[in-house]
């Protein structure tokens, strides 16, 4: 293995090749942004320009503006950049307007919280 | 009141408790320098094919980019390994992984050299 001097061990991954592209910036809370990178620091903070959210429910999506947006690093999981030239989605994916897409949000929390209370009820039966 | 006296683990233990044993300040210039150990040992994989999991569980494929300090991964020629489950990843083709979400790192087989592993690790464990 190279030997490492002193000065070697403060390099970093610039996110300085993603400025001003267009990104895909997945959360921890699972959330999609995307948006034009304008700025960044050691810690991958990022401010993004003409951020919008993409929600997915299924086979449906919609794309919520949101404008200039300052991310804390510490939320950040990856970074992407989107190819331009391919498409960013599946072709039978739909989109569907914002209030179509928050009731389908509502339907699928529900679904998986009724499927968690049913579990815990049978965990608590304790059937085999 | 004088604070008492540590006394650093001796070496009929492993090298686990040694760790595990030995002062605060001293522990954390150990964990530096395993860090460090690993920095060195990224940079020498990059150019190699590596599936990075991370903690949401996305399993993403692609060729080792750069890697930093913090062990950020930046990934080259990207594929995600259940595309249907993760739609909005589709024309990622590049990407930057922060460190603090990654889970695994898996490697190809030929791209380790245990024994030069092993003996970089107990050299930097035993302070040498």
């Amino acid at each position: 293995m190279p030997y490492l001097g002193p000065e070697d061990i403060y390099l970093s991954t610039s996110l300085a090749s993603y400025l001003d592209r267009k990104l895909l910036v997945l959360l921890r809370d699972s959330r999609k942004l995307m948006g034009t990178l304008r700025s960044f620091d050691q810690f991958a903070n990022a401010v993004l320009e003409g951020a919008c959210e993409r929600v997915i429910v299924g086979d449906l999506y919609c794309d919520i503006p949101l404008g200039l947006y300052v991310i804390r690093g510490e939320n950040v999981v990856l970074i992407g950049e989107l190819d331009l030239e391919r498409e960013e989605l599946p072709p039978h994916m739909t989109r569907v307007s914002v209030a179509e897409i928050r009731r389908a949000q509502k339907a699928e929390r529900e679904a998986t919280d009724l499927k968690g209370t049913m579990r815990k009820r049978m965990e608590f039966l304790d059937l085999d | 009141m004088p604070k008492k006296p540590r006394t650093p683990s001796t070496t009929q233990f492993s090298d686990q408790i040694l760790i595990a044993t030995k002062p605060r300040k001293l522990h954390l210039l150990l964990v530096r320098r395993i860090i460090v150990l690993f920095f060195s040992y990224f940079k020498d994989l990059v150019g190699r094919e590596v599936t990075v999991e991370l903690k949401n569980d996305l399993a993403i494929r692609g060729t080792l980019h750069s890697v930093d300090q913090y062990l950020n991964i930046k990934l080259e020629n990207t594929r995600v390994v259940d595309q249907d489950k993760y739609p909005h990843m589709l024309s990622v083709r590049n990407c930057f992984i922060r460190g603090s979400v990654v889970r695994y790192v898996q490697l190809p087989p030929d791209g380790v050299d245990i024994e030069l592993l092993h003996d970089a690790t107990r050299r930097e464990a035993r302070g040498g």
